[in-house]
């Protein structure tokens, strides 16, 4: 790919290309916020124009503030998720050091065992998880998210984390041993600091999924004080239908948390996707 | 270690993680195909074999409902594999390009729907294709198209389509970052020696990079498969438990919701919500076994 190859015209339909799809990726996210924070009339008459002095309203979001419970919601998603981010993390790697570091009957066994779940979905066994959930009393708790997410992100973090922990330098854990640390030291202390970005990208895999998930606290634990933010904002948002302000304002509210998120961990989203990791 | 002592630190290790994923995943996911091999009587569980499935297979009421719904799915993922992989690629082979500049800014920003939830996206899509806003209609307008404007989302014979490419905008980055990963692996040395022999460009592409990045290609299908065969959140945000208009966007997940919670009238039955479950469950076991056994094993899996 030398100078002379890269001819000026192809460049300018591969920038073209992207552009275009750039555009179609942002428009309905961008359409959405600038009309949330316009009057009603406006978001009808000029839907595509940015609020200008005479349009910019924030009747939207003092409904919603006014009628839904978004700080509640948010305060919920935030506690599942990382809570199930902090079991997915230290279980998985618990899991992933006991497979990777020692050989023992059953390892490999074990490691299939595991490995099952990364291609099966949960959601096949939601009737008896619901069951499950209601004869232990955990129903429309946050405990029964938790748990649920809990499995669901096991798997693929003992498999990834495993992968990661087998290039762990063994001079480095014999030398520990040779000192007098316990096991549990020595993955605590020495593999776990180790093995961090690979437990960065496992986090940021599962938490875009544990927090977008409408299925499980719709299933597991619809009542109002421990919705989730995706669950509440269809609820406002199917009660609030013919109120377009409100609508909005909730949708905008719904995406800016995952915004912010996301402008922190792209890198490390995007250097985890690419990195091989899931191969 | 020598010395036949149990270490007891491997089953310490081994233990929370076995535990939660065996209670929580694996055993629900056996009852409930135990499950769906009872019936409630009377308010009494009782053992009914098949009878579930035989309802579900042929009684007229459920089948029409089941292959519906399982025609919808497969649609879904034909709609999945014919658009949102090619577009993936297409993107991945551009941003690949090596004398491309803003490729990280084009990468994240063509992401960023994939990080929305469903319930976002499917809201802000009705509300963009709703005839009373115009949105659709007026951007129609503006290329002179607006006589292709129909309100999609309601019309029978566009719903599903329409849902499945909402989706497809949605899921678009995976592939993308998936393939651009693939295509930067492929080492220089063998596009040089593709060079030399006069092959550049796009039959570079077609000849050299496409053959090596195959096995992602395999592995995006069978994500895809496995996602548009629970797939749900996206139909149930955008129109509701009962997949209208008119059944046209009901999908596995949707029937199986509907079936195991009850709608309106109809009282949940967790027991036919198994057999449904039971359904999804082989049909995902199916694709997963061709992926495995049929595709994977027989693609060459280059040395680079």
């Amino acid at each position: 790919m030398n100078k002379a190859r890269t001819n000026p015209f192809n460049n300018i339909a591969m920038h073209g290309a992207l552009i275009l799809y750039t555009l179609i990726a942002l428009f309905p996210v961008f359409v959405i916020l600038i009309n949330s924070f316009k009057t009603r009339k406006a978001i009808f008459r000029e839907p595509l124009a940015l609020p200008d002095a005479d349009t910019f309203s924030m009747i939207g979001y003092q409904t919603v503030l006014k009628q839904g419970d978004f700080f509640l919601y948010f305060q919920n998603s935030l506690i599942v998720t990382v809570a199930s981010l902090f079991f997915v993390l230290l279980f998985g790697a618990m899991a992933a050091f006991a497979l990777a570091e020692y050989r023992f009957k059953g390892n490999t066994l074990m490691g299939l065992y595991l490995a099952l779940g990364i291609m099966i979905p949960i959601r096949i066994g939601t009737v008896a998880i619901l069951e499950m959930m209601v004869a232990s009393g955990l129903v429309n708790t946050l405990w029964a998210l938790i748990l649920v997410y809990t499995a669901q992100g096991l798997p693929l973090a003992v498999f990834i984390l495993c992968e990661f922990m087998r290039q762990v330098s063994d001079d480095l854990k014999n030398a520990a041993r040779v000192d007098g640390l316990s096991e549990y030291a020595i993955f605590f202390q020495l593999v776990l600091p180790l093995v961090r970005p690979a437990m960065a990208t496992v986090a940021v895999f599962n938490m875009i999924p544990i927090w977008n998930d409408l299925w499980f606290p719709l299933i597991l634990a619809p009542a109002e004080e421990v919705k989730t933010l995706t669950l509440g904002s269809q609820v406002f948002i199917g009660q609030f239908v013919t109120d377009w302000n409100a609508v909005l304002s909730a949708l905008s509210m719904a995406i800016l948390p995952v915004l912010v998120l996301y402008v922190i961990f792209s890198r490390q989203l995007i250097r985890g996707l690419t990195s091989g990791a899931v191969k | 270690m020598q010395r036949a002592r149990i270490r007891w630190h491997i089953p310490v290790f081994l233990a929370p993680a076995v535990l939660v994923y065996t209670t929580i995943m694996i055993f629900p996911l056996f009852n409930t195909l135990r499950l769906a091999l009872y019936s409630k009587v009377d308010q009494e569980r009782i053992y009914v074999g098949l009878d579930n499935f035989r309802t579900l297979f042929f009684d007229p009421f459920w089948s029409e409902q089941f292959w519906n719904a399982l025609g919808n799915n497969f649609w879904f993922f034909i709609v999945h594999m014919l658009v949102q992989n090619p577009i993936g690629v297409a993107l991945a082979a551009i941003l690949s390009h090596p004398r491309l500049r803003f490729a990280a800014l084009y990468r994240s920003a063509i992401f960023i729907p994939t990080i929305l939830s469903f319930v976002i996206v499917g809201f802000a899509w009705k509300l963009i294709l709703s005839p009373i806003w115009g949105i659709a209609p007026s951007m129609l307008d503006f290329v002179g198209l607006k006589s292709l404007f129909a309100p999609w989302l309601g019309k029978e014979e566009y719903a599903l389509t329409t849902l499945a490419l909402i989706s497809v905008w949605q899921f678009v980055g995976i592939p993308m970052m998936l393939i651009y990963a693939a295509l930067l692996s492929i080492p220089d040395e063998i596009l040089e020696a593709g060079e030399v022999d006069g092959i550049t460009g796009l039959s570079a592409f077609w000849k050299i990079k496409l053959p090596l990045i195959l096995p992602s290609i395999g592995i995006i299908s069978i994500l895809t498969f496995v996602g548009n065969f629970n797939a749900f959140d996206l139909v149930y945000a955008a129109q509701g438990a009962l997949a209208g208009p008119d059944f046209s966007t009901d999908i596995l997940g949707t029937f199986m919701y509907r079936t195991f919670f009850g709608f309106q009238l109809q009282l949940g039955d967790p027991h036919m919500g198994s057999a449904i479950a039971s359904g999804m469950f082989a049909i995902i076991l199916i694709g997963v076994c061709i992926y495995l056994f049929g595709i994977q094993t027989r693609m060459r899996r280059y040395q680079m």
